[in-house]
């Protein structure tokens, strides 16, 4: 059952359930953090509205810089503004920012240690009809190979907010990943976020499935888990919206608890989420486990809903991962 | 135009051959690293160091310093030896260059030597960083106070980045930067005009919104005034190209690009200490 002690949105499941883009949080969060920091600037590279940077460039005009379509100049600009005290964010797409501006990112932002936070919206298949150039499923592998970088992927837009009203505090390189699309909001302001803390949303008294999601398809495991409770099968289902620093504590009890994982991201199975899990869990807990993700392929055009389905990456693939392990 | 006497020329003179002594130390014994640029750029760091740059090696956090940039980090030997001599750190410690726990990295680490305001390497960001140094001074209304200097290899100018940082800056108009451009026409696999041509490298600078001033870049009081100059360019960010010798101070070294990235043999090295210190033969040794 939903853990109710999270204080989550209980009508995501209905059929007219409140569903907002995650980017909407991100620029949202943006404001307010301008509000309470004047450090905080924000930089754009020509996506000023659909990178969500716009409701902070109107506020703080003077804070906000358009750099072109140069995500390379957009990265290390940002590092030049750290290094005088700002707090900058890079807003762009994650195939362009960090996907274009890798390098730039690792040398003058994470090896210069700036607390540069790096906003890639438009994350995964579920980019849609703009096709495979425009679906960045490589991004999290990216950004969480680089020392002082913190990896946040928020599952819906009211975490995607908290996420970035926290990560002005952490004076270290922050990504955030954000996606497009319209997303089933699982939280509510009263939920509790804390960066490098994960979350068991779907609780059991006797799981036998560990499911460890990140992003919106968060939402698709734990529909497979309300699907499978009907069945009479239990497994808890962890939000893991910090990548990096893992919360190693509750990663290694959830396989203690099941002895079975399974790992749901819009992404690349190599490099990703569920690779950071399986590094962790191989030297202190091995157990079986399951990928959720993008088998070394790249994106193409369709509906959101379409692409999910054509990558395995729905709530029937969860649910048949779930089964394969038992 | 003179910004200063013939006695100060000759002392910055001076200064700029310890400078290349020094380099030229580091580099023996380190045994690896770049020697050229590093010998090409003495005059220009002894100018900016000793005569131009508001800044307190007592004091290397001073916050109202200028803000150098060293965007081709590979010539640090030279940043390295004018920051010694300034008095940031020890000249001995200069020895101690590329040598594991050094400070004195390879490429400048902002980790290891704090006073570098960026760490550098990978070619073709620091001007972008610059950048970002001069937006906050102007966000804050600081731009008045200090400025920020952002030394680029010419042979750097193919990557792409610093085009599109030329293009923010002179949008921007950044009358708070100053970039120098070391134009001494070598890059790793030869002249830079054979590798890829930069010229007319003045007026793409122009084209892109910049006041250009082309110097000498071994003549002290063009150098000097060059500084000054770029002080009174109100509405637009100041390039300075500065024409130089690679591996000046050393006959056998210079105008050969193979000097780029390889350091002196002992035997070299002391074939050009004795040039610096007798000046090119102009002092005689008392042994002779």
């Amino acid at each position: 059952m939903l853990n109710l002690n999270l204080k989550l949105n209980t009508k995501m499941f209905e059929k007219d359930a409140e569903q907002i883009p995650i980017r909407k949080g991100f620029g949202e969060g943006l404001v307010l953090a301008g509000e309470k920091n004047p450090q905080v600037v924000a930089l754009s590279a020509d996506l000023t509205e659909s990178a969500q940077a716009l409701p902070f460039k109107e506020k703080f005009p003077n804070r906000f810089v358009q750099v072109g379509i140069a995500e390379q100049n957009l990265a290390s600009v940002a590092s030049g503004l750290a290094a005088m005290g700002k707090i900058p964010f890079i807003t762009s797409y994650a195939m362009f920012s960090p996907g274009r501006n890798w390098e730039q990112i690792r040398t003058t932002i994470c090896y210069n240690n700036r607390p540069v936070k790096i906003v890639g919206s438009h994350a995964g298949v579920s980019v849609g009809p703009d096709g495979g150039t425009h679906q960045a499923v490589e991004d999290l592998a990216l950004m969480r190979i680089l020392p002082r970088m913190i990896v946040l992927s928020p599952c819906d837009a009211l975490e995607a907010k908290k996420a970035t009203l926290k990560s002005v505090d952490t004076n270290t390189p922050v990504y955030i990943r954000l996606a497009r699309e319209k997303t089933p909001v699982m939280t509510t302001a009263e939920t509790p976020f804390e960066i490098g803390k994960a979350q068991i949303f779907w609780t059991s008294e006797k799981p036998q499935v560990g499911i460890i999601a990140t992003g919106a398809l968060l939402h698709k495991a734990l529909s497979a888990a309300q699907t499978l409770e009907k069945e009479g099968i239990e497994v808890e289902v962890m939000n893991l919206s910090t990548i990096k620093p893992l919360d190693e504590e509750a990663i290694i009890n959830l396989a203690k608890k099941t002895g079975k994982i399974v790992t749901v991201e819009e992404h690349q199975i190599a490099g990703g989420m569920g690779s950071a899990v399986a590094e962790l869990l191989v030297k202190n807990f091995p157990v079986p486990m399951r990928f959720i993700g993008v088998n070394d392929e790249f994106g193409q055009s369709g509906t959101p809903a379409e692409l999910i389905e054509h990558y395995g990456m729905g709530e029937k693939d969860i649910i048949r991962a779930i089964r394969n392990l038992l | 135009m003179s910004n200063f006497s013939d006695e100060r020329r000759i002392e910055l003179e001076e200064k700029a051959n310890d400078i290349r002594e020094s380099i030229i130390e580091m580099l023996v014994e380190a045994g690896s690293g770049h020697t050229a640029g590093p010998l090409g750029m003495a005059d220009v760091f002894t100018v900016l160091y000793f005569h131009t740059l508001k800044h307190n090696p007592k004091k290397p956090d001073w916050d109202e310093r200028d803000r150098v940039v060293l965007s081709n980090g590979h010539i640090c030997p030279v940043l390295y030896s004018t920051m010694a001599h300034s008095g940031y750190f020890p000249v001995k410690e200069l020895k101690t260059l590329r040598k594991f726990g050094s400070r004195l990295q390879g490429h400048p680490h902002r980790d290891f030597l704090p006073y570098v305001e960026t760490s550098s390497g990978p070619l073709g960001s620091g001007l972008s960083q610059a950048i970002g140094m001069a937006l906050a001074d102007r966000m804050d209304s600081k731009d008045g106070e200090r400025r920020i200097y952002c030394f680029l290899g010419d042979g750097e100018l193919d990557e792409g980045q610093n085009w599109e940082a030329m293009m923010l800056a002179g949008k921007n108009k950044l009358h708070n930067l100053v970039a120098i451009v070391d134009r001494n026409n070598i890059q790793i696999d030869g002249f830079t005009e054979d590798v890829m041509p930069l010229e007319s490298l003045s007026d793409k600078w122009r084209a892109f919104n910049w006041h250009v001033i082309e110097v000498d870049g071994h003549n002290m009081e063009e150098i000097a005034d060059a500084f000054e100059a770029a002080k009174s360019i109100y509405e637009k960010p100041t390039v300075i190209i500065a024409h130089t010798i690679p591996g000046k101070g050393v006959k056998e070294f210079e105008r050969d690009y193979r000097w780029h990235g390889k350091p002196p043999s002992k035997e070299e090295g002391q074939m050009a200490m004795n040039e610096l210190r007798t000046l090119g033969g102009r002092i005689k040794s008392e042994h002779e």
